[in-house]
């Protein structure tokens, strides 16, 4: 497959660029270290040992593979297309960070790092970072924006609980790029004994590509799930994007499916005509952040803009590389939600399904509602709800301006 | 050349940047300075720092260009490894525009036949792993790794991170060809108020900084 050039699934190349995004665009200081990572990450990405540890620990720690639901209360009240959700916010810690999480920790473990850093925004990758070093007695630092630490109190007290220690980042505008940039300021300082795990598919290669692999579980047992459930293929794939790894984990094993439509759905935050929104790809232009090319928020002089949505998790200028890539070569399509239109996703599967999604796939499902009921109900949709939403009742409340 | 996520800078160089792009610095006016500066000195080697993505966003050609006219003489681009050669380095070279390239603790042998390959003007050796303005480096060891360094090279080093006393440079000048200095002056601006004061006592402590070489 990876020797085939029509296909979607051949990125990155060796020099980790999906066309011409990506890249490894480090300090001197970091090479090094990317490079032993790309090694090791090689190696173990073909050993059965590697391999069958996290098949053993996604099945038994994690309580993998989560279901494939049809939501049949909420297809029969849009009227429309009939609607699945990947069930992965059922998961240990309650989101798909979860899986990227083990991988990389296993990997840290092979190559006998003592120490874990790692960035986070919603604190859903923080959770699962803190709960793996747990699991593997690995000591760990959580960078997190000092304004997130205090909009996202419960997942910061798991973390603490979980034997963190969480680091509040006040530089930037204290959100999750500064996080991220605090992160990546540790590591240069700790380059002998820390691993660091970024939650999502972005950063210098070999990151994009490893996380995505570590989250095409998702997409793997969807893909046998609705072959038992349906016999057939899904006409569409739905999934929210921040950095983007949950629906790049969705996505991926479909891509050469070119019958399969895919929809990647951004935060619009207060809509796309102002500054207050994340969406890179439908509002941004290429640029490097992080460690790679890829499309971000910036202004006309290449200095890069804070986002703004509901939900801390995808408030982040950028995305992975490979979205961008997806996007200029016209096999992804990409738009956006607004802050109300997800809060009202949000309620309605709430309410109809006894699920509470995150604020994140309630983007998702919000477009969902958007196009269900324009196509007939022979066709099979299937939406990642890739985190469940206890962690947002704060937020939602008080949008609603309701008291708790 | 300010950036609003500069990866490897310590909180000083950090809050210079951010008050640097909030009072309305742009990449055109960093090419007034340095057309300002050229109008009566020819002379001085003009080298522009930062991050790649005002360059990017510029245009990498028209940026080089514009700079090679004004009479730039090198540039030190902290996220352009080797690897990235292609983006900037490579049209660089094409206009007699220095690469400088930064050497770490973390470049081995293998690596640095790589580093040096392409650098230009001087080599940056980064004498800590850590980021600017952080940790005090060991100055014995500094010296090892300039010394490895100059064994397999002609090309002038210059050592830079955490030196901030007349002591430091006047043990890094032993052993190196320049001292960079960057946070312990950034952070004399910082306190300053009126621009005639700080220009004064800018000159004051470089001279005295100097004078230890």
């Amino acid at each position: 497959m990876t020797s085939n050039i029509n296909s979607y699934k051949s990125g990155p190349d060796q020099d980790g660029r999906f066309g011409i995004f990506g890249g490894r665009f480090v300090a001197e200081t970091l090479m090094p270290l990317i490079l032993d990572l790309e090694k090791a990450y090689d190696k173990a990405k073909n050993d059965s040992s590697f391999n069958d540890e996290l098949l053993y620990l996604n099945k038994y720690y994690t309580g993998r593979p989560s279901p494939l639901y049809y939501a049949e209360r909420l297809t029969g009240h849009l009227n429309g297309a009939k609607i699945y959700f990947k069930r992965d916010e059922l998961n240990h810690t309650g989101s798909h960070k979860i899986n990227n999480c083990l991988g990389q920790i296993l990997l840290a473990k092979r190559m006998r790092k003592t120490r874990i850093i790692a960035e986070t925004g919603a604190g859903q990758h923080g959770v699962a970072v803190a709960t793996v070093a747990a699991r593997f007695g690995i000591p760990c630092v959580i960078y997190m924006g000092a304004k997130d630490v205090e909009r996202q109190k419960p997942n910061v007290f798991r973390m603490k609980l979980l034997g963190a220690k969480v680091i509040p980042v006040n530089s930037g505008n204290s959100t999750l790029k500064d996080a991220m940039n605090e992160a990546l300021r540790d590591w240069v300082a700790n380059v002998e004994d820390t691993f660091y795990i970024i939650g999502t598919v972005a950063g210098p290669h070999p990151y994009p590509e490893m996380v995505r692999n570590f989250q095409s579980v998702i997409g793997n047992e969807t893909k046998e799930q609705i072959l038992n459930q349906e016999g057939r293929l899904p006409d569409h794939l739905i999934a929210c994007i921040g950095g983007g790894s949950n629906a790049m984990g969705l996505f991926y094993p479909f891509l050469d499916d070119i019958n399969v439509k895919i929809t990647g759905v951004e935060a619009g935050g207060l809509g796309l005509e102002g500054d207050k929104h994340c969406a890179s790809l439908t509002a941004g232009r290429p640029g490097v952040l992080h460690g790679n090319r890829t499309y971000l928020l910036q202004d006309d002089d290449g200095q890069i803009k804070e986002g703004h949505s509901i939900s801390a998790g995808l408030d982040y200028p950028g995305i992975g590389p490979e979205h961008s890539w997806l996007k200029d070569s016209g096999r992804v399509e990409y738009v956006s939600i607004t802050d109300s239109e997800a809060i009202n996703a949000f309620q309605l599967c709430t309410k109809i399904e006894g699920i509470i999604p995150a604020l994140e796939p309630a983007h998702a499902i919000a477009h969902i509602m958007k196009i269900s009921s324009k196509l007939s109900k022979e066709k099979i949709i299937i939406m990642n709800l890739c985190g469940r939403g206890d962690k947002d009742i704060f937020t939602v409340a008080e949008h609603l301006n309701m008291e708790i | 050349m300010p950036f609003t996520d500069p990866m490897a800078d310590g909180p000083t160089i950090q809050a210079s940047s951010r008050r640097s792009i909030k009072s309305g610095h742009t990449m055109n006016k960093t090419f007034d300075l340095v057309a300002n500066f050229r109008i009566d000195n020819k002379e001085t080697p003009i080298v522009l720092m930062g991050y790649y993505n005002p360059i990017y966003n510029f245009g990498t050609e028209a940026f080089l260009d514009k700079a090679k006219l004004l009479g730039v003489d090198g540039l030190i681009i902290v996220d352009l490894p080797p690897e990235e050669d292609a983006e900037l380095c490579d049209l660089a070279i094409m206009r007699n525009i220095s690469f400088i390239r930064l050497a770490t603790p973390t470049t081995d042998d293998q690596r640095l036949k790589k580093v040096l390959q392409k650098t230009s003007g001087f080599l940056y050796y980064v004498s800590i792993a850590g980021i600017t303005g952080s940790k005090k480096p060991d100055l014995s060891i500094v010296k090892d790794a300039v010394l490895r360094i100059k064994a397999k090279t002609n090309i002038p080093i210059g050592v830079g991170f955490g030196i901030k006393s007349k002591n430091d440079i006047a043990k890094v000048s032993d052993f190196a060809d320049a001292v960079i200095v960057g946070s312990v002056l950034v952070d004399l601006i910082a306190t300053k108020n009126s621009k005639s004061d700080i220009k004064e006592q800018i000159i004051q402590k470089v001279e005295d900084f100097a004078s230890v070489m």
